[in-house]
């Protein structure tokens, strides 16, 4: 197996720093900063997708949102359901004059069928979208402008459909998932340790997938796409495999990310929180597993604390950011850490 | 029906119009540099913005007329400025431009909303701009005639400065082989450079045009550079008559797709049509023949 800490130069210490941080929080915490981390742990999932596509697959997606987006649906759909009486519809619904539930949301009363949901249906269209693109080899940038025309397209898509998908104002209001009450206080912890579960899991079998031949493979593609094909291999099962991934990932941090905000709308999946989503990665370390999570967490956190007090200044800060950590930072703060190790 | 469809099909062309002058700048820096602006919709906003002001300083009937140079100026000038610091610098990471780009293109988003404000502002076009012809049972009005005209000279002045001049010359033999220009001794960089702050300005000249349709807001260059942009993935690399045959084909798609569905679903419907195209013509409209494996 190869040495992957050249990749991950905070790869023996800082994941396991993060896992006793992660572990003590619950205990140290109020419960409402504990539901921010939770949220900011569940765009962490996210994040480590992005490290699989665009660091390590040189596949750059401002799309992401849209899978983020499917799984958070996907809960939300469930959870109205659930609290409602038997034979009625959502009060939305009722609003705009419809007076039967679309086909389409009726199997979502079924937990089982929702959690399904959430794995499958993100992975699919992330495999169906980006097999379409890449089998006919184009990529790079032409990649990233489709991706963003995605985001664009279902965002848009949804506000308009406000009858069925709540329009703007998304869905919220939820009440209980899975037969728990979403307001009482074990359930808040309960669902932080399932987050927390995830975000291991997650992270770990990244570290297998990116050290396995998949991801050699995966980063010969992305340093020379043409020399691969020349030694026998196709790229395109491999991107299409990391991107299907890196989907799923987004939906499972969509679908707990709705959990613990209590709200999925599109102001949070459209064209500008989809890019927001790489540069958390960007100012972690694009390379960096552990450097994404990182990232993700001092992005969200700043955000709060800079976009409450100062909403207008907050946006100069995200374009100087991204400016900064692109030029000055390629490698984020991973690279700055390793750098000092050095 | 059949007044519906002509009446879609003229919206088309002006909308293709939209698009091309939006794209052309992308996609000539595009062909040369292979970096995408990501603030090239700000461009846009910024023609707009400078149109309401000249119109302030020069309210007659011909300061529209004198609104197109301005803008022209203005964004181009913004434009080299993005280039010279930003760009250039990152041009060998085409996807970090996007970003960094991105970043720009926040900037001057909010800068726009502290300085004018978050409602936008309305240009008023003049009077010769108002009216309309009705032609077969079809209204044409003649700011959307404007357009069309304005964007078929910019391309009519485009093609001559690219094929009849010497600064053409120069474009066509980077975008052809940038290697082989720069051995020879062209300034490859001072080339980048003029075509940047040339298509930079075109999109400014876009942006009046814009105003001359709604009001001008912070965010009003995000609802065309996303179709502009799959104008240039469809219309093949460094080919100006692939962008433009994909801008009017786009425009048009658009237009026509809104006979029968609302906005929102034929905005899914151009991703999809683009996706479809990719898989018959992956190298887009017009392909300029070249033997180089990563073009």
């Amino acid at each position: 197996m190869p040495d992957l800490s050249r990749l991950d130069p905070l790869k023996p210490f800082l994941p396991w720093l993060l896992l006793a941080l992660g572990l003590v929080a619950p205990f140290a915490l109020s419960a409402y900063d504990l539901n921010l981390l939770a949220r900011f742990m569940a765009m962490g999932i996210l994040a480590l997708g992005l490290v699989l596509i665009w660091g390590h697959g040189g596949i750059l997606s401002l799309g992401q949102g849209v899978f983020f987006g499917l799984g958070g649906y996907a809960i939300a759909l469930h959870m109205k359901l659930a609290d409602l009486p038997s034979g009625e519809i959502p009060d939305f619904m009722v609003w705009s004059g419809r007076d039967s539930l679309p086909f389409w949301w009726t199997p979502f009363s079924s937990p089982a069928f929702t959690i399904a949901a959430i794995l499958i249906v993100p992975t699919l269209v992330g495999a169906l979208f980006s097999w379409a693109v890449f089998h006919r080899r184009v990529g790079g940038t032409y990649f990233a402008l489709i991706t963003q025309a995605l985001a664009l397209a279902f965002s848009t898509l949804i506000i308009s459909r406000q009858d069925v998908t709540g329009g703007f104002n998304g869905l919220t209001d939820f009440y209980s998932v899975f037969g728990f009450g979403l307001a009482s206080p074990g359930t808040g912890s309960g669902l932080y340790w399932v987050t927390l579960a995830v975000l291991c899991v997650a992270f770990v079998a990244l570290r297998w997938l990116l050290a396995s031949r998949f991801g050699i493979l995966l980063r010969a593609a992305r340093d020379g796409e043409n020399r691969v094909r020349f030694l026998g291999y196709s790229p395109t099962p491999f991107k299409v495999v990391a991107f299907a991934i890196a989907a799923m990932l987004a939906g499972v941090g969509g679908a707990l990310f709705t959990l613990h905000a209590g709200v999925v709308s599109p102001a949070l999946i459209g064209v500008v929180p989809s890019i927001e989503m790489v540069v958390w990665v960007a100012i972690g370390g694009r390379y960096s597993l552990a450097g994404a999570i990182v990232g993700a967490l001092l992005v969200n956190l700043a955000r709060d604390a800079v976009s409450s007090a100062f909403p207008e200044l907050w946006l100069y800060l995200m374009g100087a950011l991204f400016i900064f950590v692109v030029t000055l930072l390629p490698r984020g703060l991973a690279g700055l850490v390793k750098r000092k190790a050095a | 029906m059949d007044a519906l469809f002509l009446n879609q099909l003229f919206n088309g062309a002006s909308l293709a119009s939209l698009y091309l002058l939006a794209a052309l700048g992308l996609a000539l820096s595009f062909g040369l540099m292979r970096v995408i602006n990501m603030a090239h919709g700000e461009m846009l906003m910024l023609g707009g913005y400078l149109a309401w002001m000249t119109l302030l300083v020069v309210p007659g009937a011909l300061g529209i007329i004198l609104a197109i140079p301005v803008a022209f100026v203005g964004a181009a000038a913004m434009g080299g400025l993005i280039q010279s610091t930003l760009i250039r610098r990152l041009s060998a990471r085409p996807l970090d431009t996007l970003l960094a780009t991105w970043g720009v293109s926040l900037i001057l988003q909010q800068g726009a909303r502290d300085l004018f404000g978050a409602v936008g502002v309305e240009v008023r076009a003049p009077e010769w701009l108002t009216g309309s012809f009705v032609v077969f049972g079809v209204t044409l009005p003649s700011a959307r005639l404007f357009i069309i005209l304005i964007a078929a000279l910019v391309l009519g002045g485009l093609a001559l400065l690219l094929l009849k001049t010497r600064i053409g010359l120069l474009v066509r033999a980077v975008n052809q082989d940038r290697m082989m220009a720069s051995a020879s001794g062209i300034d490859v960089k001072r080339v980048d450079f003029t075509i940047f702050c040339l298509g930079s300005g075109v999109a400014g000249l876009a942006g009046v045009m814009l105003a001359l349709l709604g009001p001008v807001t912070p965010n009003v260059g995000q609802s065309y550079i996303i179709p502009a942009f799959l104008v240039v993935v469809m219309g093949g690399l460094g080919s100006i008559v692939g962008t433009t045959a994909s801008a009017i084909i786009l425009g048009l798609f658009a237009a026509l797709a809104q006979i029968f569905v609302d906005v929102s679903v034929a905005q899914m419907l151009l991703l999809v049509f683009v996706i479809l195209f990719i898989q018959v013509r992956p190298q887009g409209v017009i392909a300029v023949k070249t033997r180089q494996l990563d073009a």
